[in-house]
């Protein structure tokens, strides 16, 4: 049943202070819509059941992006056209521009935000890998002030979060760093655009020697949530890369990813799947390493 | 402000537009419903189609997931706005020439994010024109003839910008 418009309150603040004191006034009662590209949809299909709705497009505190000596911060806000067009996020962040330039369509990416990709919480997510990689953090806000959080710690279970309903994301920034850094991002879909992901890996390392020094690696549609892989990483650092490290790494990996079955995938392929991107990164180490 | 009937005014096709309509009703419909411009059209409704593209801003987007309180101040160009003074936009005669339309649905939309594409980019690539109407979905061409109504409307605009 089509959803119809007069059934839902929804209203337009006059500032950020305005919006964050309505949300401490009535804990869980609104519902922040900025983009609008998963909200309408609920609400077009006649599923949306929240029943007041605030505007956060546009709202000018979480639009930009701001580059200091130390991070690259992005508001809120900010959509993925501006993320895939920035110059120092295509220069310094390029798995970020890249998963930006996946998502949905030009229009998508036109009204998309970064906010809402992450809280909508989907473990299919195309930025949560790229950014679990680049060590992320956010920034969340309330009435009360904002508290900054390491971003991997952010998502507790399927489409659960540590964010209050009394917040709203106010930030996510990136530690610049300014080494080399061999990187990877890879999106298995059904076709190239408009794919909701089946698998997807992210990855960055430095090495020495043909031994890594340095490693992130994460990954989408494996887990209950965008997932760092940790017991991976761990499989392969200061490791030299033979092959009773791959099969550590390979071990490593089953141990922590817990794929499911649905309408897009099976676990089976989800589980081969991932490994063979993580063979398909380390292998692309092992050609960057000076020996 | 009220859930119900929220004042809005924007411009639409360079003239200014005052509607009276509830806050989260899609742009889409605000278009076709209270302006007639019929030429916008619904497909699949949830953003994947293309079909109800148009320009806000400036910005190619979706009008079925646009709710009308956020077009307040806002540009909007439909496909109506292509046409000029009863001409036929460049893209509009190659679609004619190249049989890039057929049944006609998802028209409307191609042209607008053909002529988006354009905009920033007046010699697209097949693969930039591959991209920049990937959310645009067409059951009846293949798409091929789409591709050449763009590649054509481009080569033609290039050659009045150089006889000018």
């Amino acid at each position: 049943m089509r959803g119809n418009p007069e059934s839902h309150h929804f209203i337009d603040a006059a500032n950020l202070d305005e919006i964050l004191a309505l949300l401490a006034k009535e804990p869980g009662e609104w519902t922040a819509i900025a983009g609008g590209t998963e909200i309408m949809v609920a609400h077009a299909a006649g599923r949306l059941s929240a029943k007041k709705l605030i505007n956060l497009w546009g709202v000018p505190e979480l639009s930009n992006i701001v580059v200091t000596e130390t991070h690259l911060s992005i508001g809120g806000g900010v959509t993925f056209n501006q993320i895939r067009h920035d110059a120092t996020i295509i220069a310094e962040f390029p798995l970020l521009a890249q998963a930006a330039s996946w998502i949905g369509s030009i229009a998508n990416q036109s009204r998309a935000t970064i906010a809402g990709n992450i809280v909508n919480g989907s473990p299919a997510a195309d930025a949560p890998p790229a950014l679990l990689v680049y060590d992320a953090e956010i920034e969340l806000i309330s009435h009360k002030g904002t508290r900054r959080l390491a971003y991997s710690d952010f998502h507790t279970g399927y489409k659960q979060s540590l964010l209050l309903s009394s917040e709203l994301v106010l930030a996510i920034h990136l530690p610049r760093h300014h080494e080399q850094q061999i990187k990877y991002l890879r999106k298995v879909g059904t076709r190239r655009a408009m794919a909701i992901t089946k698998v997807a890996l992210a990855g960055t390392a430095s090495s020495v020697h043909h031994a890594i020094t340095r490693i992130r690696i994460a990954a989408a549609s494996v887990a209950d949530r965008p997932l760092r892989l940790i017991a991976t990483e761990a499989a392969l650092l200061n490791e030299p890369l033979n092959e009773s490290t791959l099969s550590r790494a390979r071990k490593a990996l089953w141990s922590e990813v817990r794929p499911i079955d649905d309408l897009r995938s099976t676990a089976e392929y989800r589980k081969q799947v991932i490994a063979n991107l993580l063979d398909e990164f380390l292998t692309q180490i092992a050609r960057s390493s000076p020996s | 402000m009220s859930s119900r009937q929220f004042a809005i005014q924007f411009t639409v096709n360079g003239q200014s537009a005052r509607v009276e309509a509830p806050p989260l009703k899609r742009l889409l419909d605000v278009l076709r419903e209270d302006l007639g411009l019929t030429g916008t059209k619904e497909g699949c409704g949830e953003g994947e189609c293309g079909s109800c593209s148009v320009r806000m801003n400036g910005a190619l987007v979706n009008s079925c997931l646009v709710p009308i309180l956020q077009v307040e101040g806002s540009v909007v160009e439909t496909v109506e706005g292509l046409t000029v003074d009863g001409e036929l936009h460049p893209l509009q005669q190659a679609f004619i020439e190249c049989g890039g339309a057929q049944c006609g649905i998802c028209t409307p939309g191609m042209l607008v994010a053909a002529s988006h594409l354009l905009s920033h980019t007046p010699y697209p690539t097949v693969d930039e024109i591959r991209e920049g109407l990937a959310g645009n979905l067409c059951r009846c061409t293949g798409f091929i003839k789409i591709f050449e109504s763009v590649i054509s409307a481009a080569a033609k605009k290039g050659s009045q910008a150089h006889a000018r």
